[in-house]
């Protein structure tokens, strides 16, 4: 079946958009595997990658039924290009602030931890809106990621006031995270249209509906982590839409090199 | 990676029931399903943990066995759907594996014979969902979802699956897998997994 209307379109796209998010944030935060400040949070991070490949799978699985064709949860992840994934520009950034040489030096987990609870507190509410949805089987993926999405949003949120209410150099470097990353978050409310069509016939959220309970949880975190909410503002990202920074290609570089390597592989 | 369904045959002669009645069938698939645990928590079986969810069908048709993920991501569902396979196999039925999502699984499946296990293995057991303020105020009104998220679960008490004492506190939200949290007992100072209520 090939998504004949424009409908089907938006439904796949915003299921694609979901997934990709998922698998790179995913990717992105197991860079840490081996490398975490300390062995909890190694464990704890890679834990919930594995959660949010896990989301992943069952939502290329989806797509992969509704379009047909030969289509595979491989095939999604590891054979589209950078051109055509729809995450969120926010999760495809490197693990620090932007004046960096190098994607792989110096990591802060600052910028981890505030990124997490950035999309976390976001996707707590559109899973738990998501739960409704008219396409059951996306209903069900959500009832069971917002179980996984609240733990992940306790962990970020634990840690952002740890680091905020912490020392005057955690406190420095949380605030500098959220200075950094703030106004990639405009790229949620900007919504585009595949996100406006499913949020018309039941599939998806209007996503724009969920601004003001997402700016409220974080202020409310931000006031125990006695950290400033900056202004977002300036440019707005595109990666939703299919326009990515650079960064996306080395991360998708990295995780797709062995599938296309040994096309077909298994193991 | 493999689909959601995946289909065993059996050599034709041994899916002959033999004249057994139905229910006699079922309740021998039943009994050897039972003897396949969990993978990562090899003293619970499949159906303690709530994972073998039905088995439906008949000799005649074949029978479909379903099981549900535990957590989305949890490496343990594809060993858990082969061991399901090839049991229906070395019985001689001819069987397909269903993973089914909804209703989500749930740790208030898993029976109270299973937590006696995992606290006797040493993991402590989960606290039902509706006790466990992080699933309480979640699905609460939105403007409150956050209220559960700056501080650690310090007010539950989790006993200690070694000495029983609930003198225990959190080390980490996450343990040696994702679906537990590692705590030590202040008590007798040794550490220990908590299964979290999901």
């Amino acid at each position: 079946m090939v998504a004949s209307s424009r409908a089907d379109a938006a439904h796949i796209d915003y299921l694609l958009h979901l997934a990709d998010n998922a698998v790179v944030l995913g990717q992105r935060n197991g860079e840490w595997c081996g490398h975490g400040p300390v062995l909890e949070e190694d464990i704890a991070m890679t834990n919930m990658s594995l959660d949010l490949i896990g989301q992943a799978r069952m939502l290329y699985q989806h797509v992969a039924t509704l379009i047909g064709d030969g289509a595979t949860e491989d095939s999604l992840a590891y054979f589209r290009d950078a051109q055509v994934f729809r995450n969120y520009t926010l999760l495809e950034l490197p693990h620090h602030g932007a004046l960096v040489g190098y994607a792989l030096d110096n990591r802060d987990y600052a910028v981890t931890i505030v990124r997490n609870f950035l999309y976390s507190s976001l996707m707590l509410l559109v899973w738990e809106r998501l739960q409704n949805s008219s396409d059951t089987q996306l209903a069900a993926i959500a009832a069971k990621s917002i179980k996984e999405v609240r733990y992940h949003v306790r962990h970020a949120g634990d840690w952002l006031v740890r680091l905020g209410d912490g020392t005057s150099e955690s406190h420095d470097k949380a605030q500098a995270a959220l200075n950094h990353l703030m106004p990639y978050t405009q790229e949620f409310w900007s919504a585009s249209d595949f996100e406006s069509g499913v949020a018309t016939n039941g599939v998806g959220v209007d996503i724009t509906s969920l601004r003001n309970a997402w700016e409220m949880q974080l202020q409310d975190t931000l006031s125990e982590a006695t950290l400033q909410m900056p202004t977002a503002g300036g440019f707005i990202t595109t990666g939703k839409q299919q326009v990515h920074s650079e960064h996306l290609t080395f991360l998708l570089e990295e995780m797709q090199s062995l599938a296309r390597r040994h096309p077909e592989g298994v193991w | 990676m493999n689909g959601l369904t995946t289909t065993s045959r059996a050599p034709k002669s041994t899916a002959q029931a033999g004249g057994k009645a139905a229910s006699e069938i079922l309740s021998e698939i039943w009994r050897a399903l039972e003897t396949l645990t969990d993978p990562e928590i090899p003293v619970v079986s499949l159906r303690e943990m709530g994972i073998l969810r039905d088995v439906r069908g008949d000799a005649l048709h074949g029978f479909e066995v379903v099981i549900t993920p535990t957590y989305s991501g949890c490496p343990a569902m594809e060993q858990i759907h082969d061991d399901v396979l090839a049991t229906m196999q070395q019985l001689g039925h001819n069987a397909s594996v269903v993973t089914q999502l909804a209703p989500a699984w749930t740790t208030d499946w898993m029976t109270a014979e299973a937590h006696e296990k995992l606290r006797a293995y040493g993991i402590a057991p989960p606290l039902a969902c509706a006790l466990s303020s992080t699933q309480a105020d979640a699905s609460d009104s939105t403007t409150h979802v956050l209220t559960f998220a700056r501080r650690s679960a310090t007010n539950q008490k989790i006993a200690c699956p070694q000495c029983a004492s609930d003198n225990t506190t959190e080390i980490s939200h996450f343990g040696s897998t994702a679906c537990k949290a590692l705590y030590k007992c202040l008590a007798c100072l040794e550490t220990f997994d908590y299964f979290k209520p999901y």
